[in-house]
């Protein structure tokens, strides 16, 4: 049995302490012991992003992360971004523009179009391309996703 | 067999090296390839899972003399936004542009990617071209020792080096390539970053009258190392790269190679792709 440990961080804004295994992921940690069910399993291995999140500002894979590692830093799930007016116009766009079919894949995909829109913002297609490569898709065939970036981007010129 | 009992994440590099004198410690630094591999048994992490993340002196890179000293724990997104990299290791930046995703970018490390050893680690690639030595540091008594070992010394096999159980890889150097050096990277994959290379090329050497001077080429994916090519750089050396040339070359290069058949491509083809991609490349550098 793997050792537990204590943890402390910032979720989404609160503090939080948790006690997890040694060798807990990030992903398991969110929705297992916190029941944050925003961020998504998909592969488990890197492949697909449905499991992004930020971790000091930046996105990252919670699944390829381990749990203790979280200990003092700053985590945002796609439930933190419910009152944040850059992800108010994302999520608008995503909707207007038909960028969710299923819905699987859109709180990773936001949460990396977040970081991606901080990053640069006004994005041109390539680099929104470039930026969303770690995220698959299913539905949408990523133009409408492309897009819907692409559209907040250009309200921020 | 020992089972996890302790996680500790030192704050110090002299903290992090004693604890690694039990012998019995898995390194963790951005998990990236950690995670993935314990999940799927290929890898056990042992009596202590060390987080090495909060340890500054690991951090940051800064030129140090004649050369580039990249601490352990850069990410590869770090070495992509660096002007300092950018403006004298421009190949690390084009390497680490074809990277996994961003969000990996954002979390691997350069020690991680050379610690696993995998013989199709992206990095070790232009950093073999560039002449890199890896920094290892340990503690056998009361004082921080470091060697440095060139990184062509440091491959031993898939995912084992020359590091000592008891060392940490602390930096990565690169000397200050020469006026007038150029250097190439290119992987072959089928998803871009996120596909584990089938062939990668390193090129690179001082180009004058046409010709590379101290010329370097180093594969990836066609070994149980990346490595250095010695017949494909002695053939290159001070060649003029006309048509004639770069074909000779890029024969020497298919012959130099003894890759495998695996689930990414056989032997055949990446003996085909190492040509094909030489020659390209060789034409490339002939117009620089
Ligand atoms: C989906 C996916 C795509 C990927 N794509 C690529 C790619 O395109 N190119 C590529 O090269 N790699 C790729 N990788 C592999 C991985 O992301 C990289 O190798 C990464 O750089 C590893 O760094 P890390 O900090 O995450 O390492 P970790 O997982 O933390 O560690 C890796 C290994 O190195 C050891 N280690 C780490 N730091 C040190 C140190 N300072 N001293 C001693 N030992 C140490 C660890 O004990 C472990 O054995 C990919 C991985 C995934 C999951
Ligand atoms: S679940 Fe993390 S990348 Fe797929
Ligand atoms: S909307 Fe279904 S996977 Fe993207």
């Amino acid at each position: 049995m793997s050792p537990k440990h204590d943890i402390e961080f910032a979720l989404n804004g609160i503090r939080q302490r948790v006690t997890v295994p040694a060798t807990m992921n990030t992903l398991e940690m969110l929705r297992d012991v916190l029941g944050l069910t925003g961020t998504k399993y998909g592969c488990g291995e890197g492949e697909c992003g449905a499991c992004t999140i930020q971790v000091d500002g930046v996105s990252m894979n919670s699944c390829l992360m381990f749990a203790v590692d979280c200990d003092g830093r700053e985590l945002t799930t796609i439930e933190g971004l419910a009152n944040d007016t850059r992800a108010d116009a994302l999520r608008a766009s995503f909707v207007e523009h038909g960028a969710v079919q299923c819905g699987f894949c859109t709180p990773g995909m936001v949460m990396q179009a977040d970081h991606l829109l901080h990053k640069h913002p006004e994005p041109d297609a390539e680099t929104i391309k470039a930026g969303i490569e770690g995220n698959i898709c299913r539905c949408t065939g990523y133009k409408k996703i492309v897009d819907a970036i692409a559209c907040v981007g250009c309200t921020n010129k | 067999m020992t089972e996890l009992e302790r996680y500790v994440a030192p704050t110090t590099l002299a903290a992090a090296i004693d604890c690694l004198k039990d012998g019995e410690v898995t390194i963790l630094a951005g998990g990236t390839d950690l995670t993935p591999q314990t999940r799927a048994g290929r890898m056990r992490i042992k009596r202590t899972l060390m987080n090495i993340r909060r340890i500054p002196e690991l951090k940051g890179i800064a030129l140090d003399g004649g050369a580039i000293r990249i601490g352990a724990l850069t990410t590869i997104t770090e070495i992509m936004d660096s002007a300092l990299i950018a403006k004298h290791l421009p190949v690390l930046v084009e390497t680490c542009r074809h990277f996994a995703s961003d969000q990996i970018r954002n979390a691997g490390t350069l020690g991680g990617n050379l610690c696993n050893a995998s013989p199709a680690g992206d990095t070790a690639i232009p950093l073999l071209v560039l002449g890199a030595s890896v920094e290892l540091a340990s503690k056998p008594e009361d004082k921080i020792y470091r060697r440095s070992i060139p990184l062509s010394e440091f491959f031993v096999g898939p995912g084992q080096t020359r590091r000592s159980l008891c060392e940490l890889l602390t930096a990565v150097t690169v000397p200050l390539p020469a006026p007038g050096h150029v250097a190439r990277f290119h992987k072959f994959g089928t998803r871009v970053g996120l596909d584990i290379s089938t062939v990668s090329i390193g090129i690179g050497g001082t180009l004058k009258d046409g010709a590379l001077a101290a010329a370097r080429v180093a594969f990836g994916a066609v070994a149980a190392t990346p490595l250095r090519a010695a017949q494909t750089e002695a053939a290159l050396e001070g060649q003029r790269l006309d048509a004639a040339a770069i074909a000779r070359i890029a024969a020497v290069a298919r012959d130099e190679v003894h890759p495998i058949d695996d689930v990414r491509a056989t032997a055949w083809y990446r003996k085909e792709l190492i040509h094909n991609m030489t020659k390209r490349m060789l034409e490339n550098v002939a117009q620089a």
